[in-house]
């Protein structure tokens, strides 16, 4: 479904990716996993057409996204959901409405058969009866799910998750996970999810990579990762404090900072 | 040494760089307008709480703006014995320069401030980002209709500040300070041009509001999207409004009344 080639990327003088290659396969649940700060969210953008990259080429459903005019590239959008970290529900709207949002702008539906549409997606991720609320009357967990619903809302090919179990109580994480999986067998999705959470989306995953310092670091099945001897695997999968990614960042000697009375700023 | 220098053409730099991007995102809002004869229920809307949200301000404004003109004009005209031409010296400051400058600098602090930081907050919480990836256009669907509505709104509530004015001014003058009704009215008519006053004071009003929505919704999209970044935008929408406005007015005033 999606292959990134060569991708490299950079926000001024930083480099955030340096020639990874990824593939995402049709049907599947791919985790994309990695510290904070390591571009995950970035690389979302760029499958998603929202950033260019400076190299390499991201071709999803056999469309070059970085060779795509702005037409064309809305048209690819119309098949891919996408769930932000925020939820990113329109606040001026109701849960009904952010949900009927991106059927009214692209099809000419009737308004009772969108209703009957929305009340579905709603019941699939077990809100329909929040339908009237506004986004401000959610908790952090319902607004996930609504976004969700909003996500697949034009029955898309594939959905991506940005971050969907940060912040979340173990209940709505519970849901959230299992809602990711149940909506990529029963609707044929194939989803792409975003997470420094590896118990949650090791347990969902069909394949993952991990991502550090631009690169790829590690790739596999959640169980061959397990099993991996790369120390830097086993340090971001363990939560072990120190390892290949230092506990300390970088700086001048201890004993050269305390009695050589440089400034620290 | 050369900190100073630099830092003088960093600041250079960003400033044409800013204008330039301003320029570009004036001309991406106008290539979108034709689309919005589809949806006019989006420009009602924004036309909604954009105009008919300010209406409140700018009646109580103009009424009070009109009757301190009132007041001011019989205290100087009574001097030379020419009270009868309140109506006239009321309705020429109003429609020339108070109605639309006041009104246009009443619209950046209330309309334009709210579109600033209303576009502002959607963009950092992503809404625009969400709407890009639902394959909708933010620029179309939520940039245009808000500036066709502030474009249309602010010579409407312009000729509302001049019309109430005229009003505060005749219930001073005539009401309060004893003017001859016939002569407040009468002396308007006869002297009030509709081309060089009436028609400049609309051109002004169609410029200012032109300008000063620009300013608000660009200010909203292209704020740094945090709390602090927001608020900034919006100051810059208040004060940079003002200034282009008043800036223009003069600019407008010389090439209409200056010869």
């Amino acid at each position: 479904m999606v292959q990134v080639r060569d991708l490299a990327f950079s926000r001024g003088e930083r480099s955030i990716f340096d020639g990874i290659d990824l593939d995402i396969a049709r049907g599947s649940v791919t985790a994309i996993m990695g510290p904070s700060g390591t571009g995950k969210t970035t690389l979302l953008k760029l499958i998603g057409g929202q950033l260019q990259p400076q190299q390499g080429s991201i071709v999803v459903d056999g469309e070059c996204v970085t060779d795509l005019g702005i037409k064309a590239l809305y048209k690819l959008r119309q098949r891919m959901g996408m769930m932000f970290q925020s939820g990113a529900l329109l606040t001026d709207l109701s849960v009904f409405d952010n949900i009927a949002f991106p059927i009214r702008e692209h099809t000419d539906l009737p308004e009772t058969l969108v209703r009957d549409l929305v009340l579905m997606k709603l019941q699939a991720v077990g809100l329909r009866g929040a339908a009237g609320m506004m986004p401000n009357e959610l908790s952090g967990g319902m607004a996930r799910r609504v976004a969700m619903a909003r996500a697949i809302a034009l029955d898309p090919m594939m959905v991506m998750y940005d971050e969907p179990f940060t912040g979340q109580d173990p209940i709505s994480m519970g849901i959230v996970v299992k809602l990711i999986s149940e909506l990529n067998s029963a609707l044929g999705l194939t989803s792409v999810v975003v997470s420094h959470d590896v118990q949650e989306t090791a347990a969902i995953a069909d394949y993952v990579y991990l991502l550090s310092d631009g690169k790829v670091v590690d790739q596999g099945t959640p169980d061959s990762l397990w099993k991996s001897a790369s120390e830097w695997s086993q340090q971001f999968l363990n939560g072990e404090p120190d390892g290949p990614v230092a506990f300390h960042y970088p700086a001048a000697a201890f004993r050269d900072d305390l009695i050589g009375g440089g400034r620290t700023t | 040494m050369l900190g100073p220098l630099q830092r003088l053409g960093r600041t250079g730099i960003g400033f044409f760089e800013r204008l330039g991007r301003g320029h570009v995102f004036l001309l991406q809002i106008l290539a979108r307008l034709p689309a919005l004869l589809l949806r006019p229920g989006l420009v009602v809307r924004q036309i909604y709480s954009v105009g008919v949200l300010t209406l409140l301000i700018i009646l109580v404004s103009g009424l009070f703006v009109g009757m301190v003109l009132g007041l001011q004009g019989f205290n100087t005209l009574s001097d030379f014995g020419a009270e009868e031409s309140l109506g006239v010296a009321v309705a020429l400051a109003l429609v020339r320069e108070l109605g639309p400058v006041v009104t246009a600098l009443l619209f950046a602090g209330r309309a334009g401030s709210a579109l600033t930081a209303e576009i502002g907050l959607m963009k950092a919480t992503e809404q625009l980002s969400g709407m890009e990836m639902m394959a909708v256009d933010p620029m179309k669907r939520v940039i245009a209709p808000r500036f066709l509505a502030g474009f249309l709104s602010m010579p409407l509530l312009a000729a509302i500040f001049s019309a109430i004015g005229v009003y505060g001014g005749f219930f001073v003058g005539v009401g309060l300070l004893g003017v001859d009704e016939g002569a407040y009215w009468s002396q308007m008519q006869a002297n009030v041009d509709l081309q060089d006053d009436i028609y400049n004071g609309v051109i002004k009003s169609i410029v200012f509001g032109f300008v000063a929505t620009w300013i608000a919704v660009f200010e909203g999209y292209d704020a740094v999207p945090t709390s602090e970044g927001v608020s900034r935008a919006t100051t810059r929408t208040v004060v940079h409004g003002a200034l282009a406005v008043l800036g223009l007015d003069f600019v407008l005033t010389a090439l209409m009344f200056g010869d």
